[in-house]
């Protein structure tokens, strides 16, 4: 599959990158001064840090080579060094050569995002349904195969924000109603708003994708371990658009009946 | 024509307030937008240190979510439609009649209410932060439904925009006029110096994008106050629409602000290499490639609306074949560098900049034309550090570069070099002290326009605000830099720097009020 010919592509390269690297990896995603992605825990969320690296570190060689020859120039070309100014000004085969060879690296990019975008979008056979309605501020969930539902609304106390009192570890991060999703299911999300345009967004499950009053959008998640995965509202709505987090706790599939049902006893 | 030039005696220049109301002198009015372009500059720049302030520390100390989204909003409009694009065109007024061999402007009039347009419609932007309700808070972008719900501080934005598109489309017709009808005799099309023609292409695509603008913020009026639903799914209409013919200016829009900045940096890393700029043609070429391509890419600003899988892989592949004409630029300013005989006074350091810290901007944007890496890059702050790498680096570093190149041209002075290269330093370190962490938050997951942040953030925040503070104050090195050379100095020649190649070298230092009175022979 292309995530595991990603790997061994990002292996490779990590390999040579040597020590200097290693802050690009992905361990140091929640960690204070954090360079990177953070810890993909979905296939999807996966594809994307691979693709991620392998694009940072085509650039970053890109990058390289051409500051390379620039400061080569600036250090060697000047006139305080005597030297004598070339006349030429142009290249036929210089200026081929930096057509073609772009295009190839461009294609090169080109058939792996191909790839992983068609992963993306097959939000077929999906194992379950999760309605979200973004609204100003806060989100609501319906389990729509299980008629469960409940708004999730930011829990980080006022006083916090304004610094009346120390910050929480999660601050700004908590809500009061988790979202829950079973580990290893293919839970398909339908996102739409109902006032201004949101966009729900858990960067180590995934990409985000814009909840739109009047429409329905689509996405897939499939989370591999257990855990608490914290994001929030990615498309600017208003005054509060800072202020609405998200909380997934992805559980095995029995925790999940039981809370499901325990919902359900709920309303 | 030739009657109006008759009846006036153009020796003379004229005094006092009218003649800065009334001029339609090219460098006159040049002059005026250069002003008011920086005026403008120092005012967004403001506005930027109050949202800085305000991300120093998690949790909100200095204004409250509501002003800071104005001030996101209102910065980017500033520094957008008042600094970069204004600048521009004072550049295009001062030298493309000089550099073409031209008298004037073909339609010097018209010149004057272009930029007297700039400071009504600024100032009813300005102005919109103090109605009730308060300014604009929906970002630069103001989508709906979110900019329906603002108060009549959007509908103040809405006629600033309005305004603002005239005074441009009016400019840009004033320049293609000027290009293509009072050229020197024998000064060709392929003669013409780069600046030139990345004007002309600029110009193309402001009077192609800007109606298009136009047009969407007056649906957007109508939405609010006349009952339609353009963008509306209750009333059958569609808020992705604004989005689609939004950008459809919007990214012709990023290569205006561009486009004049690569041709500044044309014209300066030759004459500090004392070597003809590499690959003349293939730079005309690439200007008016990227200037197609701007018009097939639209949608990679919104990769997350949720588009057909088709769709999402046409803007892919066409934004990534940007990366082709915009690296042929930078191997070409690179290989004019080459085995060239360089010095380094402030516009070759600035020009240097330019090409280096666009690239990185360039190199940016690459990532983010692959869409899936673009699901977790957008909206977040990396997107932030890209495109102030490509807006700051590209076209205000450029604009520095051309201000210190010509300046003695234009004051007859030398500026001050040192002076000059304390600017230079400290705006270049200290913007990679605010914007690089910036590429890091938005990996780690910040979103961008949010007032206040968790705490994993706190750190990259607080350094980059410490370099937004340096930055900003560092600015103001040229303003007392530009004071210095217009009130004295050393006299600057004709020629100004070594052996530089371009009409506007011909003439003395300061230009005179009235050049190319006669038309040069341009062999």
């Amino acid at each position: 599959m292309i995530v595991s010919r990603f790997k061994k592509l990002r292996s490779a390269m990590v390999a040579t990158a040597g020590a200097g690297m290693m802050g690009f990896l992905p361990t140091a995603a929640q960690a204070e001064w954090a360079l990177n992605l953070q810890r993909p825990v979905t296939e999807i969320a996966r594809v994307q840090y691979d693709l991620h690296m392998l694009i940072m570190y085509i650039v970053t060689v890109i990058g390289i080579i051409v500051f390379g020859v620039m400061f080569y120039s600036i250090a060697k070309f000047r006139k305080s060094k005597g030297v004598e100014a070339a006349k030429f000004d142009h290249s036929t085969k210089a200026e081929v050569l930096w057509t073609v060879i772009p295009t190839l690296i461009l294609i090169a990019m080109a058939v792996p995002s191909t790839k992983a975008l068609l992963l993306m979008e097959d939000t077929t056979e999906s194992d379950m349904v999760l309605k979200v309605t973004g609204y100003q501020w806060g989100w609501q969930y319906d389990y729509l195969e299980e008629d469960v539902s409940f708004f999730s609304k930011l829990a980080t106390p006022q006083s916090q924000i304004t610094g009346n009192e120390t910050k929480g570890e999660n601050y700004l991060l908590e809500v009061d109603n988790h979202v829950v999703i079973p580990a290893g299911k293919k839970v398909r999300l339908l996102l739409t708003a109902k006032d201004v345009i949101h966009a729900w967004w858990v960067p180590q499950l995934g990409g985000k994708k814009d909840a739109i009053p009047g429409y329905i959008n689509e996405m897939w998640i499939r989370a591999d371990e257990t855990g608490t995965y914290r994001g929030q509202c990615a498309e600017l709505c208003g005054k509060d658009h800072g202020y609405m987090p998200i909380v997934v706790d992805v559980v095995e599939e029995a925790e999940y009946m039981a809370w499901i049902e325990a919902q359900k006893n709920k309303s | 024509m030739t009657t109006a030039v008759a009846d006036h005696h153009h020796d003379e220049v004229p005094k006092g307030i009218t003649r800065w109301l009334f001029t339609t002198n090219h460098k006159d009015i040049g002059t005026l937008y250069l002003w008011f372009s920086f005026i403008m500059f120092l005012v967004g720049g403001a506005m930027a240190l109050v949202i800085r302030a305000e991300l120093f520390m998690p949790g909100l100390q200095v204004v409250n979510p509501h002003f800071y989204n104005q001030m996101v909003t209102v910065h980017a409009l500033v520094m957008i439609f008042g600094a970069v694009m204004p600048g521009f065109v004072g550049f295009a007024n001062w030298m493309l009649p000089m550099m073409v061999g031209a008298p004037d402007m073909a339609l010097p009039r018209m010149n004057n209410w272009s930029f007297w347009l700039l400071p009504f419609a600024t100032t009813l932007l300005i102005a919109s932060l103090f109605v009730p309700g308060g300014g604009p808070a929906a970002g630069w972008t103001i989508y709906p439904p979110l900019s329906i719900q603002g108060g009549m501080g959007v509908d103040l934005t809405i006629f600033t925009i309005h305004i603002l598109g005239m005074s441009s489309i009016l400019g840009a017709i004033n320049i293609i006029a000027t290009i293509l009808n009072m050229r020197a005799p024998g000064m060709t099309l392929m003669k013409m110096p780069l600046f030139v023609w990345t004007w002309v292409i600029t110009a193309f695509l402001l009077i192609a994008a800007m109606p298009v603008l136009a047009g969407a913020v007056t649906m957007l009026l109508t939405d609010r106050h006349f009952g339609t639903a353009f963008f509306s799914a209750a009333g059958g209409g569609d808020p992705v629409m604004f989005q689609h013919i939004f950008w459809f200016f919007g990214h012709p829009e990023v290569y205006i602000l561009i486009l004049p900045a690569f041709g500044i940096i044309s014209q300066v890393i030759p004459t500090f290499a004392r070597k003809p700029l590499f690959g003349y043609s293939s730079m005309v070429f690439a200007t008016a490639a990227i200037a197609f391509l701007s018009f097939i890419v639209w949608a990679h600003h919104m990769y997350t609306v949720g588009m057909p899988l088709s769709g999402e892989l046409f803007f892919m592949y066409s934004t990534m074949l940007i990366a082709i004409p915009t690296g042929v630029k930078v191997f070409n300013w690179v290989a004019t560098m080459w085995r060239g005989s360089m010095t380094f006074e402030t516009p070759m350091l600035y020009a240097i900049a330019t090409v280096a810290l666009f690239t990185v901007g360039g190199l940016t944007g690459l990532m983010m034309a692959i869409t899936p890496a673009d699901f977790q890059y957008h909206d977040t702050y990396f997107i932030v550090a890209h495109f102030h790498y490509v807006i700051f680096c590209g076209s205000v570093l450029a604009m520095f570069s051309g201000v210190y190149y010509w300046l003695p041209k234009w004051t007859g002075h030398m500026y001050d070099e040192t002076l000059g290269k304390v600017h230079f330093w400290l705006t270049v370190i200290s913007f990679n002290i605010t914007f690089f962490p910036q590429h890091f938050l938005g990996f780690a997951g910040m979103p961008r326009r949010i007032p206040d942040y968790s705490l994993q953030f706190a750190e990259f925040n607080m350094v980059s605000s410490i370099g937004g503070f340096i930055l900003g104050f560092s600015q103001l090195i040229l303003l007392w830099v530009v004071i210095k050379s217009i009130r004295g100095g050393k006299k600057a020649t004709a020629e100004v720097w070594d052996n530089p190649e371009g009409l506007e070298w011909t003439v003395p230092s300061p230009a005179p009020y009235h050049t190319f009175a006669t038309a040069p022979e341009v062999r």
